[in-house]
């Protein structure tokens, strides 16, 4: 096994036919280890308003852990075991604290432009995911097989209907929204979650905006080719 | 209808919700102190010292 | 980005200076450890907010319970099911082609696009069809013979005269229906709400020869188009003009997110259009779609550096690069 550079895997007849050594040094390129897993930050993440974006992972993960345990026991459970409600209600409430946590992370990202310096994909994706975080929870209401999810079922539907998506997404279907939200809507939040962290590690943490009367960019701002060695930027 | 199951948790949400109105708005007390708190803690955030030096 | 030419950001992205490496001062942090007790912190917060509060669980109303508690709503509604003036009876897509129906965004008919892909026949699947499935009672066989035979425009005479009796009946009690000329009409709905009182109707709504049932739009439709539902639903403000969409039963919080999507249904148009629905679900892909393509809508991707607020976050940094001299770094 050799050790991936920048440069794409040669051998000696050439261009590599391996698509697996080809996909490994792109990737390895456009995310090294030290970028992936960095244990340096620049001094000016220096706010609390940093640690939003790792809470809000945090709750995600309380969600499908908590979520797991309900599946295991099936969607009729917490009606009837003091246990299940128990899961239920930590599901609940980790929902509500990765919104929570998510919408202060969404404001801070707001308020420090965080989409400069090509990081527009980086938001792109973060919007995304709140997107498909509505539609997860929202589904997530349907399935508690109680009367809030009869409710919401026939409200919701005419809203979907009028502009034709409740011809295949229907609502009123138990079996259909359980599986939308167990399995496929996860999937896409978790996809949609994945490619926002790897931005992240991949463009770093955006740069405060240039210094008031400042005409060149502050210091420790340099081309990529005298990037310091083994101080990476996260 | 409430469920019939005899509930654990030391405060009971059971109960309607008591709501704000304001013009149109219409906010459930519940939701008021999740919105305030949000402001809140954004507010704290920003404006509450970090420390400096190696690390957290 | 912000304020910097056109042709200089097109022609050298790279020189770009957010998208630089940061080669500045760096400090130590651990991710690994940061993502552990942010999940401590959390699953503290979550398990004592379960442990506190819980979370709702109200039961859900069955057929047999609305036949029960308000039957004179289940005979009201049933007669509209039977006589095709219900609400799901003229909704259109995806449940029928009722003529004209179906909302609209503008020109687009979105809902009639839509196509009919869940139908529902409300006089065959919420009445007679669970009828016929009656074992060993002449009396309504006969009565469904009656109907059967009968031409379209004497169903729609007899369905609409008993319709309008029970409305008038004290307490819209069907027992108080004056008398008429309602042919078998009282005696299939006498019927129909034993039927519903006694819970088949909930499997035969949901079964429909079926074994496993995983689907429960014609219930749903059933109970939707009666007032005992939204009336239960009112009562803890979560009907659509009352913000409902962000409250929850009881006094948990509910779904605060969706306050926009709820606010437009508070206020014209949209409060009073036939095509509300639509109307706001374009004008919320709309803004959704401003929401996600942010970074790239000039003005408004300028705001935050107006705003200013991004001065207090990167403060300690703002001082050392503003500053008279830079002060020390630990």
């Amino acid at each position: 096994m050799t050790s991936s550079e920048s440069a794409p895997v040669t051998g000696p007849a050439g261009p590599a036919r391996s698509w697996t050594a080809y996909l490994r040094s792109r990737a390895v390129a456009a995310l090294p280890p030290e970028k992936l897993l960095p244990d340096r930050q620049p001094a000016y993440v220096a706010s609390w308003v940093y640690v939003f974006g790792v809470l809000t992972i945090a709750a995600f993960l309380l969600a499908l852990a908590s979520g797991t345990v309900i599946a295991l026991e099936g969607p009729q459970w917490y009606h009837g075991s003091s246990i299940g409600l128990f899961f239920n209600s930590l599901h609940l409430w980790s929902v509500e604290l990765f919104f929570f946590f998510m919408v202060i992370h969404l404001w801070a990202t707001f308020f420090m432009a965080a989409w400069r310096g090509r990081r527009g994909l980086t938001w792109v994706l973060g919007a995304l995911s709140f997107l498909a975080s509505v539609g997860t929870a929202f589904t997530g209401y349907l399935v508690q097989s109680n009367f809030d999810s009869q409710w919401i079922a026939t409200q919701a539907k005419d809203g979907l209907n009028s502009v034709g998506i409740g011809a295949w997404f229907n609502v009123l279907d138990m079996g259909q929204m359980l599986l939308f939200h167990v399995l496929l809507l996860p999937v896409a939040l978790a996809a949609l979650i994945a490619g926002h962290l790897i931005l992240v590690r991949r463009r770093g943490v955006v740069p405060p905006f240039p210094a008031a009367g400042a005409s060149v960019p502050d210091p420790g701002v340099v081309a990529p080719a005298e990037r310091r060695s083994g101080g990476a930027s996260s | 209808m409430v469920s019939h199951r005899l509930l654990a948790a030391p405060i009971d949400l059971h109960r309607p919700a008591h709501y704000v109105h304001w013009g149109i708005v219409q906010i459930s007390v519940p939701n008021l102190i999740v919105v305030g708190l949000l402001v809140l803690v954004l507010v704290l955030a920003v404006l509450l010292p970090f420390p400096r030096g190696g690390g957290r | 980005m912000t304020g910097t030419p056109t042709r200089r950001r097109w022609a050298s992205r790279r020189a770009d200076p957010a998208a630089q490496e940061w080669a500045g001062d760096t400090r130590e942090f651990d991710l690994v450890k940061e993502l552990l007790v942010a999940l401590v912190v959390v699953g503290v917060l979550c398990v004592a907010l379960a442990g506190l509060f819980s979370s709702p669980d109200d039961r859900p109303i069955t057929v047999a319970r609305w036949a029960k508690a308000a039957p004179g709503d289940f005979v009201a509604t049933a007669v509209t099911e039977l006589d095709g003036t219900s609400r799901t009876a003229s909704y259109g897509p995806p449940y029928n082609s009722f003529p004209g129906a179906g909302q609209e965004l503008g020109p687009l008919p979105l809902q009639r696009w839509g196509g009919v892909r869940a139908r529902v026949d409300t006089a065959q699947d919420f009445v007679l069809r669970p009828l016929r499935e009656v074992p060993a009672d002449p009396v309504l066989t006969g009565a469904l013979s009656e109907w059967s035979s009968a031409p379209a425009a004497v169903q729609m005479e007899w369905a609409t005269a008993y319709g309008d009796a029970v409305a008038k009946a004290p307490g819209g009690d069907p027992g108080a229906v004056a008398p008429g000329d309602y042919g078998p009409v009282p005696l299939l709905m006498t019927r129909l709400l034993g039927l519903g009182q006694t819970g088949a109707l909930d499997g035969l709504l949901v079964s429909q020869d079926r074994f496993y049932a995983t689907d429960y739009t014609k219930p749903l439709l059933f109970l939707a188009d009666g007032t005992y539902l939204e009336d239960t639903a009112r009562a803890q403000n979560l009907g659509g003009d009352q913000w409902g969409m962000m409250n929850e039963t009881g006094s948990w919080p509910g779904q605060a997110w969706l306050w926009l999507y709820t606010f437009w249904y508070q206020v014209k148009p949209f409060s009073t259009s036939d095509n509300a629905d639509a109307l706001v679900w374009g004008l919320m892909a709309v803004l959704s779609l401003v929401f996600v393509c942010l970074p790239f809508i000039p003005g408004l991707r300028s705001l935050p550096r107006h705003l200013g607020v991004h001065r207090l976050i990167w403060r300690q940094h703002y001082r050392q690069v503003e500053g008279p001299k830079r002060p020390a770094e630990s």
